[in-house]
């Protein structure tokens, strides 16, 4: 019965999307957290951009105060226990390590992941709501930015809600990012926390159609913008509408929602871009089956602006990376499926104004991949209409805002996260995000608390 | 390799170590297996009138996850009969007749109790005799232990008792729960003691258990004070035989006991004037292959330095150890540190910043954070060095001192004389 064989496949595959690594052990994390060596003006604290007192919640797992640990990460970042998995930790507060000189850094976001899973499990109740202020704040977006935003100003006393498109509120967490480095249910408890301070989430809720950006900016007293990034744009070339071309993130976001597909098990898949998304892309393609895998990049390994520890990964998992290599053509069967992609050899030839080498393509140069699928991963299109009927001046899609006051050109919109962020400085990170989500809020509470609140 | 073999006051032995009278040498069975392990004598377990033992009895202090920082113990001497204990060390002896084998007694503070106890353990072949003066707990309850070993009349008194038959090499082991361990060290050899053996444990409690409200360990709900030994004691095991070392009216030799862990701190004890020493919390730790490594780094240690015998260890360090009042007051040191090495955590700062002498400058130089002593103002107390993480990151540096060296007591008599 075919029925039946496809739900065995699918929970052949569901084991390839459980979570890679697993938590430390209590023993571990102990034996790590003492190794911190308790930095005075810590660098790790300088290097992650929710400014986490990192030394302090190392120190409070080492003294078996897990409550106050997971207080210490949760207060200065919402989406801690997001964090935790998807940083890139070398990057960020482990790149900066001190021990990085000396031994080896110390294992942070392990260490994050170890305090934050304690409240996921323990259920503690780390913050309250605020005493309400009688003033309303509308965010658009519940992903990471719109979710920080959310959590201070109720903790400060507003009365929030957040509109959000989707059927679940949380964002990239809960739709863009791949199972196995975040599963739903951290991104689900994050939202929840959030929800329990009183912060209400309308979800199916998309703003333009089932409520206008006039009724938003009449009804409330402030109004945050965090909606993100949208789909990924076309490529411009021939067979784009066949089947088996898939959007990177709508690609990822089937194997977060529902059922995992099982079409694409002993298939050639090919991903179109070399950034983070891309990757995504191309390990959950071999996740769910795919026999070969391979990005097509039209520059090389030194522009590819997927993290290294990416790359690794993504070679690890067998994908295949095939640079200076750009799409020509998407080549279909009678059927409308896609049987190949036809492609072009380029070279780096001049330096463009962004100051990377502008990829030329070499003339006759032109061969087919047989291939049984497409991922395009180029970048995101941006929410333009909706940002136009707020009325929000913008450059290219990226909201413009005031960096000191995170105003928008309408002095009662706030915007960030990945709204404000973009135009060629490649993508944001969550917790760049969450950061922007929290000076928003700080923002609007500078501007709308009364003036006897003000010490 | 050097030549490890000691003389303790007549007792020989194939190398310095030996295990302390202690849960490890309870049986003959323990004790020939750390002879094959390479332990070069035993202070068998005390014996004395058969006691009973309760459960639990031991515990231990972990420091930030380093386990067995310091260790606590409840039990009391031997519960095994002395016919038992006697036979064993019979049949020990003969099978291992270079190495040493101790006898370590505790009885009544009698005169009889004493003699009988002496020929019967001489009667076996034992090489030499302990005399239990410092078990603080437990039998101490009864006249015992420590709460003889902590009147310096009965030290000698009892010593004295024991020379008196004794044909073999006696120790008296003392405990450090006394203000002054040279005034009992001192009725020892009044006493006629061969040799004397320090420290015995420290009167301790582990520690209390957060939940239950108990103490650490405890016995159905009730504690009572254990005796301290393992790593944390050692500074203070050291110093008490430094000071007997030092005072020249203790001229017998001494066996190092607290805290010794590896053959590093075996030598730091010689130096200070130990001619052997017994280890057993590490022991206890780790098993009995832990004298692998001592013995072998000893003899590395030894020959690096060109010392042909570990005999030429003993005291060396002895002339170096005063009193205060002896100590230069212009003798200067300052830190100095390495911004190549250092890392930049930042503790010598905050640590001098905020508990020390505020003289470690945070800067930034060509973007890189910089440390800087301000050499005028440092004191040389040490703590930034201590603190740093690093090898080779802090030196304390010696600086030409403007004025003559002198001391206190130096000091004190000019004064005196000038005031004349």
């Amino acid at each position: 019965m075919v029925p039946m064989q496809e739900h065995a496949m699918t929970k052949l595959l569901q084991r390839n999307f459980v979570e890679l690594t697993s938590r430390m052990t209590k023993n571990e994390a102990l034996e790590e957290a003492n190794r911190c060596l308790y930095c005075y003006d810590a660098p790790c604290i300088k290097a992650c951009p929710t400014s986490i007192q990192i030394p302090n919640f190392i120190k409070k797992i080492a003294s078996g105060n897990m409550k106050g640990s997971a207080t210490t990460i949760l207060e200065a970042n919402p989406i801690g226990a997001s964090c935790a998995r998807v940083c890139p930790t070398e990057e960020l507060c482990e790149g900066a390590c001190v021990l990085n000189s000396s031994t080896k850094p110390i294992k942070i976001g392990e260490l994050q992941r170890y305090a934050t899973d304690w409240a996921m499990e323990t259920g503690a109740q780390l913050f309250k709501k605020g005493e309400s202020n009688g003033l309303k704040v509308a965010i658009i977006g519940a992903g990471p930015a719109g979710l920080s935003a959310a959590r201070e100003l109720s903790r400060f006393g507003y009365s929030v809600t957040i509109y959000e498109a989707e059927a679940k509120a949380g964002g990239l967490g809960s739709y863009g990012i791949v199972s196995f480095r975040l599963p739903n249910e951290v991104a689900d408890w994050e939202v929840e926390q959030i929800v329990k301070l009183g912060v209400n989430i309308q979800t199916n809720t998309t703003v333009g159609s089932d409520i206008s950006a006039e009724e938003i900016l009449a009804q409330y007293d402030s109004v945050i913008l965090a909606v993100g990034m949208g789909a990924v744009p076309h490529l411009g070339i021939e067979g784009e509408g066949l089947l088996g071309v898939h959007d990177a993130i709508e690609f990822v976001k089937q194997t977060k929602v529902g059922a995992l597909p099982t079409d694409l098990v002993g298939k050639r898949v090919a991903v179109i871009g070399a950034g983070n998304t891309a990757i995504d892309g191309a390990t959950c393609a071999v996740r769910l089956g795919a026999d070969n895998v391979k990005i097509l990049y039209r520059r090389t390994q030194k522009e590819m602006t997927a993290y290294k520890f990416e790359f690794e990964f993504a070679k690890q998992d067998g994908v295949e990376f095939q640079w200076l290599t750009a799409p020509k053509k998407i080549i279909g069967n009678d059927a409308g499926e896609v049987i190949g992609i036809e492609c072009v050899h380029m070279k780096l030839g001049e330096v463009g104004a962004d100051g990377r080498q502008r990829p030329e393509e070499v003339a006759g140069s032109n061969f087919i991949l047989k291939v049984d699928a497409v991922i395009k991963a180029i970048g995101q299109t941006r929410f333009v209409s909706l940002i136009e009927a707020f009325g929000l001046q913008h450059t290219n899609g990226v909201v413009d805002i005031d960096e000191t006051t995170m105003q928008t050109s309408n002095k009662k919109v706030f915007a960030c996260g990945d709204v404000v962020f973009g135009n060629g400085q490649g993508e944001a990170m969550v917790v760049t995000a969450v950061q922007q989500g929290k000076d928003a809020a700080y923002k609007i509470h500078e501007r709308l608390r009364k003036p006897s609140e003000i010490a | 390799m050097a030549d490890l073999r000691i003389d303790l006051a007549g007792i020989k032995s194939p190398n310095p170590f030996w295990l302390a009278s202690a849960p490890p040498t309870n049986s003959g069975y323990q004790v020939q297996r750390a002879f094959e392990a390479g332990w070069g004598g035993a202070v068998w377990k005390t014996l004395g009138e058969p006691i009973l033992n309760v459960s639990s009895r031991f515990a231990a202090v972990s420091y930030n996850g380093q386990r067995v920082a310091g260790f606590n113990n409840i039990e009391l001497i031997t519960d095994r009969p002395l016919e038992v204990n006697l036979k064993e060390i019979y049949e020990t002896k003969k099978r291992y007749p270079h190495h040493a084998i101790i006898a370590s007694l505790m009885v009544e503070p009698k005169q009889e109790k004493w003699h009988e106890i002496v020929k019967r353990v001489e009667d076996v072949g034992v090489d030499g005799l302990e005399l239990n003066f410092g078990c603080p707990h437990g039998m101490a309850e009864r006249g015992m232990g420590s709460a003889s070993g902590q009147v310096p009349e009965l030290v000698e008194k009892q010593t004295y008792w024991v020379k008196e038959v004794a044909r073999t090499p006696v120790i008296v082991k003392l405990t450090p729960n006394i203000t002054d361990i040279t005034v009992t060290a001192e009725a020892a050899t009044r006493g006629g003691a061969d040799a004397i053996s320090m420290i015995n444990t420290i009167n301790s409690l582990a520690g209390v258990d957060l939940d239950t409200w108990n103490t650490i360990p405890h016995v159905a709900g009730k504690g009572a004070h254990g005796g301290y030994c393992g790593p944390a004691v050692k500074p203070i095991a050291l110093n008490m035989v430094a000071e007997c070392a030092r005072n020249p009216h203790i001229q017998v030799p001494i066996s190092g006991i607290g805290g010794i862990s590896n053959w590093q701190d075996a030598a730091e004890f010689m130096l200070m004037g130990a001619t052997g020493v017994q280890v057993c919390t590490a022991a206890m730790h780790h098993g009995f292959s832990i004298v692998e490594d001592m013995i072998d780094g000893l003899n590395h240690y030894l020959d690096d330095k060109g010392i042909a015998s570990v005999k030429e260890l003993v005291g060396r360090s002895v002339p170096r150890y005063s009193d205060w009042g002896n100590l230069d007051l212009n003798y200067k040191i300052v830190a100095e540190i390495n911004n190549d090495v250092c890392i930049n955590c930042n503790k010598c700062h905050i640590a001098c910043e905020d508990t020390s002498h505020q003289c470690i400058d945070l800067y930034t130089e060509n973007g890189q954070p910089m440390l800087k002593v301000r050499e005028e103002d440092c004191v040389g107390c040490n703590l930034c060095s201590i603190v740093c993480p690093v090898d080779g990151a802090i030196s304390m540096v010696e600086r030409q001192s403007a004025i003559a060296p002198m001391t206190w007591n130096e000091r004190q008599l000019l004064m005196n004389s000038l005031s004349k």
